[in-house]
């Protein structure tokens, strides 16, 4: 193991903690994505909510909706920035954990030659 | 692009979770046969990024909000296969956590942004690549992964475009998504053709950029393992 190697991808790691905390750059744009709207927000545009979506979109109810805490909808900028990070944090921990999950199961071992 | 529920109807959502089914199988093996177990932490990692680049809003024209992906960069870096494994655990966490894209249409979003993403993207990015110097790599990634998320976003305003006319009530009112497709098409794709894809392009081809600086070995590596699809032993790598 030769140790740039290493180096190189510590610094990927990183390059993911830095994006992590920049992430609250992501809040300054305002306004939902196209077709991502909520009941009210499709009620203001076509004028009434559409059966079938009425009965679907609050099929399940997120633990950290829209990457924030629950009852933070109207906070200040600092702290929504913080739930964001947080989220980041939480989010980036799970898929981590997810991922290595999945990896163990599937990579084979460098010594096997199965 | 992440689709919520209640835009589509359970058939759409149901028929493009069945096309993911083999679609995931597929990977799941393909990663088997390429991934080895010290490059674990790389899927992980591409994983991350995924999940990670997809929280930075960017506004776009018409008063929306849009955001790169990066799954071509993951399949640039990994393969196409492992980009899908990779979105996909994103954007299961991004539904189940945060309510990023509905539960019933995770099929529909894994679709757009898991496989039809990542496969265009890299496939643009080996068709260019393979015809020019390796220098410019980087721009072969930019188009690239430009294409792959226009397509996919193309892709998801037809799931939207085609709700209307399918599904509706005896009056003819939409049950879903209520916008033909003469307004889904132009509302995603022009967002996504002048700001969003850019974004793609500038993020992907930046990484790409530093990764080959940088002389990454994985990135030079991984690639000939997963395109040729054969195992290399650990003799061979010396």
């Amino acid at each position: 193991m030769c140790s740039g190697k290493a180096k190189g991808r510590l610094k990927l790691w990183l390059g993911l903690a830095v994006m992590i905390v920049l992430t609250p750059l992501g809040l300054l744009a305002s306004g939902t994505a196209w077709g991502e709207w909520g009941s009210d927000e499709i009620k203001s545009l076509v004028g009434f909510i559409p059966k079938g979506l009425q009965r679907f979109s609050d099929l399940w109810k997120a633990p950290l909706p829209d990457y924030s805490f629950k009852g933070w909808e109207e906070a200040p900028f600092l702290h929504s920035a913080f739930a964001y990070i947080a989220s980041a944090v939480i989010g980036v921990a799970v898929v981590l954990g997810m991922a290595y999950l999945l990896g163990r199961l599937l990579a084979k071992r460098e010594e096997s030659n199965g | 692009m992440h689709i919520p529920d209640g835009y589509l109807s359970p058939q759409t959502s149901g028929v493009l979770l069945a096309a993911m089914a083999p679609i995931w199988i597929r990977a799941s093996r393909k990663v088997k046969k390429t991934l080895q177990a010290r490059n674990v932490p790389l899927m992980a990692l591409g994983a991350a990024f995924t999940f990670t680049i997809m929280m930075f809003n960017v506004p776009l024209p018409g008063g929306t909000t849009g955001h790169a992906v990066g799954g071509t960069l993951v399949a640039i870096a990994l393969g196409p296969w492992a980009a899908t494994i990779a979105v996909t655990i994103a954007l299961v966490v991004q539904a189940i956590f945060f309510g990023d894209g509905g539960i019933l249409a995770i099929g529909a979003n894994c679709f757009n942004m898991a496989f039809v993403l990542p496969f265009v993207g890299y496939y643009v990015y080996k068709a260019i690549a393979s015809r020019t110097n390796p220098r410019h790599k980087w721009l072969a990634a930019g188009i690239g992964s430009y294409v792959g998320i226009n397509v996919a976003a193309l892709i998801a305003a037809i799931e939207f475009g085609i709700q209307p006319a399918l599904f509706h009530t005896a009056q003819g009112v939409p049950l879903y998504s209520p916008y033909p497709l003469s307004v889904t098409i132009p509302a995603m794709t022009i967002p996504h053709l002048l700001v969003a894809g850019v974004v793609e392009a500038v993020v992907t081809a930046g990484v790409v950029i530093y990764l080959q600086r940088s002389g990454e070995p994985f990135f030079n590596q991984e690639r000939k393992q997963i395109d040729t699809a054969k195992p290399v032993n650990a003799a061979a790598q010396s």
